[in-house]
This record gives structure tokens, sequence and C-alpha cells, in this order.
């Protein structure tokens, strides 16, 4: 583990968590919750995780990214909050 | 001030980080209005509690948990991952002292003959991979609810034509007091 990427990966998943939950337009925040996805992938192949690396890349990043824009395809783009 | 960030702050770093996100996801969840919001804000709990698991498995000057062809290799590292049993005692990593004696006067005679030969690997220079392994499984899980709660809101956006929680909920108000 080297402590200056991890400090500086995980001040940009916060940043991005925060980001992705205070944006008004749903598409932007489904984008922004995959590099929040993407972020933590690195966490986790900095931590030695390369296995939950590699599944996070696929499936937590790419699936959940694919699946909210879809939804937010079949709705509404807007959102009050 | 300076002590306290060096004692507490920066060797649990990633636990004060976990705890941070979680509190992110939870006001996500609970004050958000808009349904696609809480659940983003329920994915970023799920990374949250996979974050503190992966960081119990974390060792200082460890490596990944993947060994070369045999066990023999030892990796492209400064490290000593494989240790020389017939020559040296085992390494003190971290402190720690670790015991090998036991395990060598009962097993050593027969395994010295495989093709692992004389090298042992040392777990203290390698993550802990037994975290990880239960992690994969909540990924897989967590993305599976993601589908499923995305799924029930556009239903929901189908009977009501909002995916926000106050116009739902004054909908549902509306139908009861009529029906």
């Amino acid at each position: 583990m080297i402590f200056a990427f991890d400090i500086i990966i995980l001040v940009f998943l916060v940043v991005a968590a925060l980001i992705s939950l205070n944006v008004k337009d749903l598409l932007s925040a489904s984008m922004i919750y995959g590099i929040y996805g993407f972020l933590i992938c690195l966490l986790w192949a900095e931590m030695g995780a390369v296995d939950v690396a590699f599944t996070e890349a696929s499936v937590g990043a790419g699936v959940s990214t694919v699946l909210l824009v879809a939804t937010v395809f079949n709705t509404r783009r807007r959102s009050s909050d | 001030m300076a002590e306290f960030i060096h004692d507490h702050i920066q060797p649990y770093f990633n636990y004060w980080v976990y705890v941070i996100i979680m509190m992110i996801g939870l006001w996500a969840l609970i004050a958000k209005n808009n349904l696609i919001k809480k659940l983003i804000g329920l994915s970023i709990f799920q990374t949250a509690i996979i974050l503190f698991y992966v960081s119990m498995g974390v060792k200082d000057g460890a490596t990944i948990p993947i060994l070369g062809h045999h066990g023999s290799s030892p990796p492209a590292s400064e490290h000593r991952l494989f240790e020389d049993l017939d020559e040296e005692e085992p390494k003190k990593a971290h402190g720690k002292p670790v015991d090998h004696h036991a395990a060598d006067d009962e097993h050593g005679e027969d395994h010295t003959h495989g093709h692992a030969g004389h090298h042992k690997t040392n777990p203290d220079l390698i993550a802990n991979p037994l975290p990880h392994v239960l992690m994969l499984t909540a990924i897989v899980v967590g993305v599976a609810t993601l589908g499923v709660a995305l799924a029930i809101s556009q239903m929901i956006f189908k009977e009501f034509g909002s995916l926000e929680e106050d116009e739902i909920l004054e909908e549902i108000k509306a139908s009861a007091s009529d029906g």
C-alpha cells in the first residue's frame, strides 16, 4: 500500500460521491457514479486486492452505470434535488 | 494535534474515510427525494462496507496474493517473499516473530522433495486474501440488488408518472382517500 496514492484516491472518492449525489441531472449523476466506481477499482488494485478490482471494474462500475443510464432513459432525466 | 494525526489518523486513514463515505451514503438514503439518487446512495454505502473489509486485509509492505509457478519463483520485488529454509531462521517481519519451526519439524522432510523444494512462502509479505474473496460476492450481490431496485423504480414511474418520493406519497394518499 502506497500511502500518498491512497490518500489522493480516497479524497477523490469522497468528492466524486458528493458530486454524484448533489448534481440535479440524473444522467450526470449516473456518469459520475461510474467515475466513483473506477476510482474505487483503482483503490482495490492499490491495496493488493486485484481480483476485487477486476470485478469492480466490470460489474460494479460497468454494469451498474449501464443499468442506471437505462433507467434514466426510460424515466425522467431531471431530479428535484 | 500533529501527534494525534500521526498516531490515530494516518495509520487508520482508510477506516476514517470508510466511515465518511458510509455516512454520505446513509444521508443520501434518508434525505434525498429522488429514488435514483437514493439508489446511488445505497451503492455508495455498499462500497464503503467493502472498503472496510478490504482494508482489514492490508499489510504494510505486502504484495498481491498471487504466487509464482509451484510457489517457487520469486516475484520481481525487493521484498523477500520466499525464504530458504535450509540456510536461515525465519525472518521477523514488522516486529512480529514468525514461528515456522513447529511445522517444519513435522512436515519438513516430505516437502523438500517436491518442485517447491527448499522454499516456503512468508505470509507476512502477502495481503490477506480472505476478505477479498468474501467481498467479491458482496460486489456481485450489490449489483443484483441495484438492478432489481432500478426495475422496481421503472414500474413505479409507469404507475405514478414520477420518481420523486413526495409526489408518489401524495398520489398514494389521493388515491386512498378517493377509493
